[in-house]
């Protein structure tokens, strides 16, 4: 088992008043599998993501990646486990602009100590994977909503993650782009990449094996 | 992460927004230049009163003649000529540690072929050469028989020599002062300017005796032995103050001034004057040094508020950087370099500013300046420590950034 989670609650303090974002969540991820997060906003599917995605720490309960039990972890070893496990994918890329789409790709590996020669290599390669080696020398904000996309998913890859967690990754792209990068996302899936996938479109869904629905931060 | 790496991201992120950067820069720009004139005018200036110093002759004490009340009319010291040869020769008798030369003073025009100068003349004995640790560039000094002779020979200084003779080798010519014939026996050397910026080797001396008789003399002159002033010169290693209070305690007992009267002439020590006139230029330097640090100072906070700014700008770059694994003193570290990168780059342009106005400044009045190595490397670490202390805060600001909400950052 990848991901397992027991009872996790999230209780944010909102002026006076203390809202459950999580509520009790009990989910099993095997290695390989491609699940979505459905839901509306405010059902905790992002807050669940962030858990996940060792960016936020649970109230209460038990977070085990990879049978190890992050949900005890603070800080730099948060920090260290989202630099060697997990790759993210966010919705409006979050790429540096002014910085070469190769040295994008590069920031994880940077933070992981990797030497300037070998990190170059990796980063070329994985943006080779992703059809993107000739833009490499661009600027990301030179480059097309789809490739920064491509970009944003070679740096997710470039660590050699455990899974991928995508928030939303095509929200800010046309219906051709969304499906090209979707098909990229299975391709992936295939070659045994786990995909964790939030979304609120039910099309986007259907490209994953699973589907989780969150409603009021349960899942029903 | 290395310094390097970090150093390469601050450099780019700095040139991207290179207007901003430089415009942070210029605080400590300005700040570091004004610490670097401040430093190479004080200096200069302290070097300049160092070398005053050593022109008027160290360990130095001035006796001059006292003031003369006519009718209720005070005149001014040296006015009334109170002190005489004999007080100079009891000083050299009684005090061991003190070398006294009487020195009497007029002034007269000279006359050298078709050219003519108006000087000031000196009538002394060879001890004033000792006094004013004054040597010779050529010739010699009056010989005992010269002295008790009233000789018709002198001792010109650099400036005369070169007003009067030009090129020309002054050694040996006469030249006519006050129309009466002197020979050259010697030129000075060069002093240069006094205190109160007066021209010191604008000079002409002679046997004091010659001064009296010849040149200078009126009837009441002739007949004292009197003299304006007396240079005292202290033994080295001897307490000015000490020989100071002996020579005020001898001239007293000589003129025989009552006990609780004012002296009937001025003693002032040279030391002191000097000492004084080095306090005055330290507290010179201590204010320009206040106010270089108060433009630092505000440079210092122009970083800091920049750096504010661009960690507000920047949060969700934070954000993601933490997301893909940014450990707190990563992101600490990147924006501490660049804040630092910030303000030694500024610091450098400060350093290149403020030895270029130095070096305006004292070919365009003529002031000296010097500027040291150290004082260049004070500057620059000075800018280090600067972009350090005001980098801190916002760098811990970006580094406690919660990612989740970094990332959301609108």
């Amino acid at each position: 088992m990848l991901i397992q989670t027991k009872d996790l609650v999230k209780v944010y303090r909102m002026g006076d008043n203390d809202v459950r974002a999580l509520d009790g969540v009990s989910v099993d991820i095997d290695k390989g599998e491609f699940v979505a997060v459905m839901g509306p906003s405010g059902s905790g599917k992002s807050t669940f993501m962030n858990l996940i995605g060792c960016l936020d720490r649970p109230t209460s309960g038990e977070y085990l990646l990879a049978g190890r039990r992050v949900s005890e972890l603070a800080g730099d070893e948060l920090a260290e486990t989202r630099n060697r496990q997990i790759g993210f994918v966010f919705q409006h890329f979050n790429l540096l602009a002014r910085t070469p789409a190769v040295e994008n790709v590069e920031l994880p590996l940077v933070y992981a100590g990797v030497p300037r020669g070998e990190r170059r290599a990796r980063a070329l390669k994985i943006l080779e994977r992703v059809g993107l080696a000739e833009r490499a020398g661009h600027h990301a904000g030179q480059l097309s909503g789809g490739q920064q996309q491509r970009v944003a998913i070679a740096r997710a890859l470039v660590t050699e993650p455990l899974l991928i967690l995508a928030d939303e990754p095509t929200g800010a792209l046309d219906s051709r782009t969304s499906l090209e990068i979707m098909r990229l996302f299975q391709e992936l899936n295939g070659q045994g990449m786990t995909m964790v996938l939030v979304t609120h479109e039910a099309d986007i869904a259907k490209f994953a094996r699973r589907v989780l629905h969150f409603r009021d931060g349960q899942v029903t | 992460m290395s310094v390097g790496a970090l150093l390469r991201i601050a450099l780019r992120a700095l040139a991207i927004n290179k207007l901003r950067s430089a415009l942070t820069m210029l605080g400590i720009v300005i700040g570091v230049g004004a610490v670097i004139v401040m430093i190479a005018v004080g200096a200069g200036a302290q070097a300049r009163v160092e070398e005053q110093i050593r022109a008027l002759g160290s360990n130095l004490l001035l006796v001059m003649s006292g003031a003369t009340t006519a009718g209720g009319v005070r005149l001014g010291f040296g006015s009334n000529f109170t002190l005489s040869e004999d007080d100079a020769a009891a000083v050299n008798r009684e005090i061991p540690e003190a070398i006294a030369a009487p020195a009497l003073r007029g002034s007269a025009q000279l006359i050298w072929g078709n050219t003519n100068w108006s000087t000031q003349i000196y009538g002394v004995t060879p001890d004033y050469l000792e006094a004013r640790q004054w040597p010779l560039a050529a010739g010699r000094v009056f010989e005992p028989a010269e002295m008790s002779g009233a000789s018709k020979v002198c001792l010109i200084g650099a400036t005369v020599a070169k007003q009067l003779f030009g090129g020309a080798d002054p050694l040996d010519q006469v030249i006519r002062v006050k129309r009466i014939p002197f020979t050259v026996i010697g030129v000075l050397e060069t002093k240069g300017q006094s205190l109160l910026g007066t021209d010191q080797d604008d000079i002409v001396l002679m046997p004091i005796s010659t001064a009296r008789t010849r040149v200078l003399g009126s009837a009441n002159v002739a007949r004292q032995r009197s003299v304006g002033t007396i240079w005292v010169k202290v033994g080295d290693g001897v307490d000015t103050r000490i020989v100071e209070e002996q020579v005020r305690s001898l001239l007293r007992q000589r003129h025989r001034v009552q006990p609780g009267a004012d002296d009937d002439f001025s003693l002032r020590n040279l030391q002191e004057v000097m000492a004084a006139q080095e306090a005055s230029s330290r507290v010179l330097a201590l204010l320009l040094a206040a106010v270089a640090s108060v433009s630092l100072l505000v440079g210092g906070i122009g970083i800091m508020n920049i750096m504010l700014v661009s960690v507000t700008e920047r949060t969700r770059e934070i954000g993601l950087r933490m997301a893909v694994g940014a450990r707190t003193r990563d992101i600490l570290g990147q924006f501490l370099v660049e804040a630092v990168t910030l303000s030694l780059i500024g610091g450098l342009v400060g350093v290149a500013l403020g030895m270029a106005s130095s070096y305006a400044i004292a070919s365009f009045f003529g002031w000296r300046v010097l500027l040291s190595a150290e004082a260049v490397g004070l500057a620059v670490a000075f800018a280090f420590v600067i972009g350090g202390f005001f980098g801190f805060y916002p760098a811990r600001k970006a580094s406690r950034l919660n990612p989740v909400e970094a990332l959301r950052f609108e």
